[in-house]
């Protein structure tokens, strides 16, 4: 009896030591004015990715061309003013945030997990496959993120799917990298000996004792890579191989408003500020975390 | 010394190799069909088929791989669909180009980055220093094809001062060269500001100090030397991100350089042209690369006392 109670006090003990260990970041990251703001900036835009329908019409006021109210200048009834086709920029940017946001997310996902995979794997068993694992991302590496997206969208063709895979697959190398830092940083400490002794297989270990343990840098690389991958999917849409007209996308929006800054240049002035309030705010985030997660700044 | 940078190219050779195996097979994955292309819509099956057959194109991917490559040591890439011309004269035509705006952009970002970062550091948390800071993460968040525009509304369409696009002479030079720069000039001087700030808590600074050399030539001959090694590093990342960058800044400007022909290229669905110009840049970017690491060598004695 009492030792089953005693169980269940460790077990407490445990619980309340791991949701310590979040709110303590948290703790920290609320010291950070800028962390805050990033955050605050990055609530507003999930906020208008989730309620975009009920902000403003999509195929009326988004998607439908209205030639009699072209390009007129930010107003009451448009706060940013219209577009060459008569569109409120407003509604393409509320229903931008939405590509963006979702674009990034799942291309970063894309590569957190094939990356991750190779990662975990090259820095867990070394040797021979890290060095092949490793000696294949170089020739990844070799190629300039970006321009191995582009490269990647030439040959599938624009779509937004293919957007997600090119995004993706041009930052599997990076994350590869940080995982595997991050593993092998922890491999060879006595809870992995310890957990390796209580008889626990490679995928347990890895999955359970090594991940959760090198989180820190993967959390704070993933954030900053949302935020480089948002700007990339909008500078692919920009030279045309991202997001096809007329879906509404930040940097879409620019590409076919250039042609009218001469005399309209809000065309072009808030897409362009969306993209930069929603790849710093994640930047903003990203270094907080990073000062909040560490251990040498406690 | 010698020893050590041979050492970096032969170790360049099978990532290149990888880097063309990699770009050929992604570029094969294209739809449509190039003969078909070339000859326009009224062309015959047969001559189609003829020409495919002349182009190697009904061969196997790696046949045509290996035949590439057989063709790239004697530094042929082939034909552009589009024009007939070929590829290399093209892009030879316009590497200088691209090379002088790139080279330009990371002069001027090293030039403003590197005193920004060193006095943001020695006076840290100054007002200098936070403004300084707060202005870097912005740039770093600024899509250069945007800050393009907006300098093009600014300095051509409103002041006059430059033109908004093309190349004729020096002065079509500076907004480009400013724009690929400001992204780049941002993180330098982060990482400049981040591994001075390391630095100068260092116990031979301290020492340095002691035994009474002035302030200034402690930062500067005991720091900054230090305090570059890592910034060199961001210097060599830097420019693959600035290459990739000028594909976008070479389209708002209408620079004639590899980047825009490439993206023409794209758009045309001239697959050669495409190919060669990934294949060059990625070229570019490992040459930036094996300099960086031989920069490191005259820097860092440790590296070069290795290889003695």
């Amino acid at each position: 009896m009492s030792n089953k109670s005693e169980v269940i006090a460790t077990e407490n003990l445990i619980k309340t030591k791991k949701r310590s260990q979040g709110a303590d970041v948290w703790r920290r990251l609320k010291k950070s004015p800028t962390a805050m703001i990033g955050l605050g900036i990055i609530i507003l835009f999930l906020f208008m990715a989730v309620f975009a329908p009920m902000i403003a019409d999509y195929d009326d006021e988004a998607i439908k061309m209205n030639i009699k109210e072209r390009l007129q200048p930010p107003s009451s009834t448009h706060v940013f003013g219209t577009d060459e086709f008569g569109r409120d920029i407003f509604a393409r940017i509320v229903w931008g945030t939405r590509i963006s946001l979702f674009v990034g997310l799942i291309s970063v996902s894309i590569a957190l997990s094939i990356g991750g995979f190779l990662g975990a794997i090259a820095g867990y068993y070394g040797g021979r496959l890290d060095n092949a694992i490793m000696r294949v991302l170089d020739v990844l590496l070799a190629i300039p993120t970006i321009l191995l997206a582009i490269t990647i969208v030439a040959a599938l063709g624009a779509s937004v799917l293919n957007l997600m895979i090119a995004v993706g697959v041009s930052n599997i190398p990076g994350f590869a990298r940080v995982v595997r830092a991050a593993v092998l940083s922890v491999k060879d400490e006595e809870f992995i000996e310890a957990a390796r002794a209580i008889g626990a297989n490679d995928f347990i270990i890895i999955t359970r004792h090594v991940l959760p343990n090198s989180m820190a840098p993967i959390i704070v690389f993933a954030t900053l890579k949302v935020a480089s991958s948002i700007m990339g999917i909008s500078s692919l849409s920009f030279i045309g191989l991202g997001v096809q007209p007329p879906t509404p996308e930040w940097g879409g929006m620019l590409a076919s408003g250039r042609a009218y800054i001469r005399d309209y240049m809000y065309i072009v002035m808030f897409p362009g500020l969306a993209i930069v309030f929603a790849v710093l705010s994640l930047n903003l985030i990203g270094d907080g975390l990073r000062d909040a997660l560490d251990p040498k700044l406690k | 010394m010698t020893r050590y940078i041979l050492r970096r190219i032969f170790m360049m050779i099978p990532v290149m190799l990888g880097v063309t195996l990699l770009v050929f097979f992604i570029i094969s994955l294209t739809p449509g069909d190039a003969a078909s292309m070339i000859l326009g819509q009224e062309a015959t099956e047969e001559s189609i088929q003829e020409l495919r057959e002349e182009m190697g194109l009904n061969d196997p991917t790696a046949v045509q791989y290996v035949r590439y490559m057989g063709g790239l040591f004697q530094g042929d890439m082939g034909r552009s669909y589009a024009t007939g011309k070929t590829v290399s004269s093209e892009i030879a035509q316009r590497f200088p180009n691209t090379f002088v705006l790139t080279v330009s952009a990371i002069f001027l970002s090293v030039l403003i980055s590197i005193p920004i970062g060193v006095v943001s550091a020695t006076k840290q948390y100054s007002i200098f220093d936070n403004v300084g800071m707060i202005i870097a993460l912005v740039g770093i968040s600024m899509p250069s094809f945007w800050t393009g525009l907006l300098l093009i509304i600014a300095f051509s369409l409103t002041l006059g001062w430059f033109p908004s696009g093309g190349m004729e002479g020096f002065i079509s030079l500076i907004l480009p060269a400013f724009t690929l720069a400001i992204a780049s000039t941002a993180s330098i001087t982060r990482t400049t500001r981040s591994s001075m700030l390391e630095v100068i808590r260092q116990d031979y600074i301290n020492t340095a100090k002691a035994k009474g050399v002035s302030k200034n030539v402690v930062i500067r001959k005991h720091a900054l030397k230090n305090a570059l090694i890592p910034a060199i590093t961001v210097i060599g990342l830097e420019f693959g991100i600035l290459l990739g960058g000028a594909v976008l800044t070479e389209t708002v400007f209408s620079w004639p350089g590899i980047g825009r022909l490439m993206v023409e290229s794209i758009q045309r669905k001239d697959t050669p042209m495409v190919l060669g110009s990934v294949i060059v840049f990625a070229l570019a970017f490992s040459v930036v690369n094996l300099i960086i690491d031989i920069l490191y060598a005259f820097i860092d004695p440790r590296i070069k006392s290795n290889y003695s």
